[in-house]
């Protein structure tokens, strides 16, 4: 069978055989959440609850604020105790809903669904996941309804559903795909009707070939034409660019989206998510999370609610052992990296990744030696030797001239950079002097 | 500028300077008593907390395990055969030249460390390689002292003089010969039949290359002593196999650029072939150009320097054919018999310019 990937990348060890054979669990209930407000790209929602109010489980009570904002939903029936700046897993403190959970048995509010959505009208459905509040879920957490209403004047003709999940250790894009499959390609099918498209792709990594085999029999059940494509295991194959670059042969202009190319890529929680929403009425209030590593004492793969903290997550696993040393929200490639575990869950967490060694204390940094593998590994194309030294050198025109945004951020320089050189921390430097920087305003 | 007055003085002696800097580092500053933060009051103060502080890092947080000594090590690693077939056929005296050049590298690297005033860079073993390569382009009878000077100039000027490893833009063993070949012209070009050559002569103290022996004399060698090495020549150029011993583990383990090796040595038998055509009584047969002299170890270990080569797979390619164009060039129509030396520094200068014009198109990127 051949097998479709994009140019360049790098082969990280995988890491996933602690959970890929873990069915998805459910956490118990929590005492409490911290619902951010912010868990998405874009304006932070506006809080429409306030102390002391009694909520209940899919009540809205963050109102998207504009277009490119999202909504947010309770996680569970209780009361709200503050509406305050807590700690985010992103590092800030930013405003968060902190409710309570009651101890009466829990009551779920539904959205106004249509009873069929096979006959309902497109924007019955477009509002249904915008009220939903459904993110990406694959980790950038873009508002999904901006996704699904392209602008007029570009033609798309093919969906790209991401069940790729290159980076280590995480599983639970997996775990969908196995367990949940109908779900998995209802949300398809929807997203489908939505932008009216015919030709629908799967991609996933020949490291998962019990999902590439659901998948394929599931479709083969409904009698879609879909089809599976098995991509061959490589990071960062589950970045949008590189997946439609992988699986369809076509290049992201610099600067655009992958709707400038004719195609919309989701990730597979976001169409679980967007089945959820429209077959059920059940807005976004829960994920799917891979708690693993070597630092976790039993990783499991979670059904997990919005606002519950990494610590319940942690603990429901068995807890860390006394030598870990690391705590990633997300994988080890791009995650963020944690210093408190009573952090809340959010849309993006895809997983809790614990490790016991410190990697970039490992090695010593030493000269560039120029031995081409950041160019090599650069999936973009890019000569991160380059863009960092002239960052270091404070070149901004000339870095920019070299395709200094168009950095995707995978760390794949770094991965590979045998002299251990920050590159990919220098290029964010530049990213951040470039695009704060007055000119460029 | 006040402070560098201020040094002035200091600078003759500087082993003084050094003392007080270790001085200055064994005796670590009184770590400030951190004043007791006043805690906010967080109502997740609670349940859980590891038993350690977890470390704050940016992403990504894995990384791979080469590291850029152990790709000198495996550099060094690849030269043990050839070393090892110059010392059998020249005599333990190739190997004690050899040592003479490593000695005075790391020697050189660490003084000048200590005059730069930065942590010692011995360990990284670029100044032990680049003493090893210097030492095997050298004749096997070469006098000490003047290896021990090739040596101090190739790292001095050839390296620590741009900045260290990593910064020169030529290769560093290479400078060290060129300076030898212009101080020394006589004794480097002074040669010896390997003490297992079968034709040799024994009141004969000094022979020619088979490049020399071609050009001058219009002397052809057999072909299996050119493989095997059993000819005069450097101490590490003679052995073919040796070479291809290691160069293809390098090149195998991509530590050498497939690239520079295939196109330095194709455009060396592309150009050999042309001007063995054209005027045959002046050019050899091309395969001669590759087994004679020092063109495989050139093309695997001298033009596939990392440092100075090109980055980018377009600029490797061009590096590797003009380094091989411009060697026969020198071959044939140049006063010396070898022109490996010259035609890898003379492609290691135009390296940034060859960057410079082949930087590949990025994912998307629109070029007018």
């Amino acid at each position: 069978m051949k097998l479709f990937t994009f140019k360049k990348g790098i082969h990280p060890a995988e890491e996933k055989q602690y959970t890929c054979d873990k069915t998805i669990e459910t956490l118990p209930r929590p005492k409490e959440v911290f619902i951010p407000l912010s868990q998405h790209i874009g304006k932070p929602a506006l809080p429409l609850v306030a102390k002391k109010d009694v909520v209940k489980k899919g009540q809205l009570i963050g109102q998207a604020d504009g277009w490119i904002s999202a909504n947010v939903h309770a996680s569970i029936s209780g009361t709200v105790k503050a509406v305050g700046m807590f700690l985010h897993p992103m590092g800030s403190r930013v405003p968060m809903v902190h409710i309570i959970a009651n101890e009466e048995a829990e009551e779920e509010l539904l959205l106004n669904h249509p009873q069929d959505w096979k006959t309902a009208s497109l924007d019955e459905l477009k509002k249904i996941i915008l009220d939903a509040g459904i993110v990406g879920l694959g980790g950038a957490a873009f508002p999904t309804h901006v996704k699904m209403s392209p602008p007029e004047d570009k033609t798309l003709d093919t969906f790209v559903l991401n069940g790729c999940e290159c980076e280590p250790y995480l599983t639970c894009d997996h775990r969908m795909m196995v367990d949940e499959a109908d779900r998995v390609l209802d949300g398809m099918a929807i997203i489908m009707k939505i932008l009216q498209l015919k030709r629908g792709v799967i991609g996933i990594e020949n490291n998962k070939p019990d999902a590439i085999t659901t998948l394929k029999e599931k479709i083969a059940a409904r009698g879609e034409s879909w089809e599976v494509m098995a991509l061959k295991s490589k990071y960062p194959q589950g970045a949008e660019k590189m997946l439609v670059s992988a699986a369809l042969k076509r290049n992201v202009p610099e600067g655009g989206l992958p709707s400038d190319v004719g195609v919309v890529v989701n990730n597979v929680g976001t169409a679980m998510a967007i089945a959820d929403a429209v077959i059920r009425g059940i807005p976004l209030t829960t994920r799917v999370v891979t708690v693993t590593g070597p630092g976790i004492v039993e990783p499991k793969n979670v059904l997990a609610r919005i606002g519950d903290s990494f610590a319940n997550a942690v603990e429901f696993c068995g807890g860390i052992t006394d030598d870990t040393s690391q705590v990633f929200m997300g994988g080890p490639m791009m995650g963020m990296s944690q210093f408190d575990l009573n952090v809340p869950i959010v849309k993006a967490t895809s997983g809790i990744v614990a490790v016991k060694e410190v990697a970039e204390k490992k090695n010593q940094i030493f000269p560039c030696i120029k031995c081409n593998a950041c160019v090599g590994a650069c999936p973009v194309n890019l000569l991160p030797n380059r863009l960092y030294r002239l960052t270091e050198k404070n070149m901004p025109q000339e870095a920019q001239d070299r395709g200094l945004m168009s950095c995707i951020e995978c760390g794949s320089c770094v991965f590979v950079c045998p002299s251990s050189i920050p590159i990919l921390q220098w290029i964010r430097i530049g990213k951040f002097k470039h695009t704060n920087s007055p000119k460029s305003a | 500028m006040d402070e560098n007055k201020e040094n002035l003085p200091q600078e003759p002696a500087p082993k003084t300077v050094a003392t007080e800097a270790v001085a200055k580092e064994a005796a670590p500053e009184e770590p400030k008593p951190v004043p007791p933060k006043k805690k906010k009051k967080d109502p997740r103060d609670k349940l859980y907390k590891p038993n350690q502080p977890l470390v704050l890092t940016a992403s990504p947080h894995d990384y791979n395990v080469t590291t850029t000594p152990q790709i000198m090590w495996s550099v060094l690693a690849s030269l043990v055969p050839a070393l090892g077939a110059g010392i059998f056929y020249f005599g333990l005296y190739a190997g004690l030249v050899v040592l003479t050049c490593i000695l005075f590298a790391i020697l050189t690297e660490y003084l000048i460390n200590l005059l730069r005033k930065v942590p010692t860079t011995i360990t990284d073993g670029s100044a032990l390689l680049t003493g090893l390569l210097l030492g095997l382009t050298l004749p096997p009878t070469f006098s000490l002292v003047s290896a021990a000077l090739g040596s101090i100039f190739a790292i001095a000027v050839g390296k620590q003089i741009f900045g260290g490893l990593g910064y020169n833009i030529f290769n560093p063993a290479l400078i060290g010969r060129a300076f030898l070949q212009a101080s020394f012209p006589v004794p480097i070009t002074t040669w010896v039949f390997p003490n297992t050559a079968k034709y040799v002569n024994v009141d004969a103290t000094t022979a020619a290359t088979p490049l020399g022996l071609f050009k001058f004399e219009g002397i052809t060698t057999p072909w299996m002593d050119l493989i095997t090495g059993n000819i005069g020549g450097s101490i590490g150029e003679t052995s073919a196999v040796a070479i291809l011993l290691g160069g293809l583990y390098l090149v195998f383990k991509k530590y050498a650029d497939w690239r520079v090796v295939v196109g330095f040595l194709g455009s060396t038998l592309i150009t050999g072939a042309f001007l063995w055509l054209l005027v045959p009584d002046m050019a050899p047969n091309p395969f001669f150009h590759i087994v004679a002299g020092g063109a495989l170890f050139g093309a695997f270990f001298m033009a596939t320097d990392m440092v100075t080569s090109p980055v980018n797979p377009i600029g490797a390619w061009i590096f590797g054919l003009g380094c091989g164009f411009l060697l026969v060039i020198i071959r044939v129509f140049g006063g010396l018999p070898e022109g490996v030396m010259y035609s890898i520094l003379l492609m290691n200068g135009v390296t940034p310019l060859i960057n410079r014009y082949t930087r590949p198109k990025y994912l998307g990127e629109i070029r007018s």
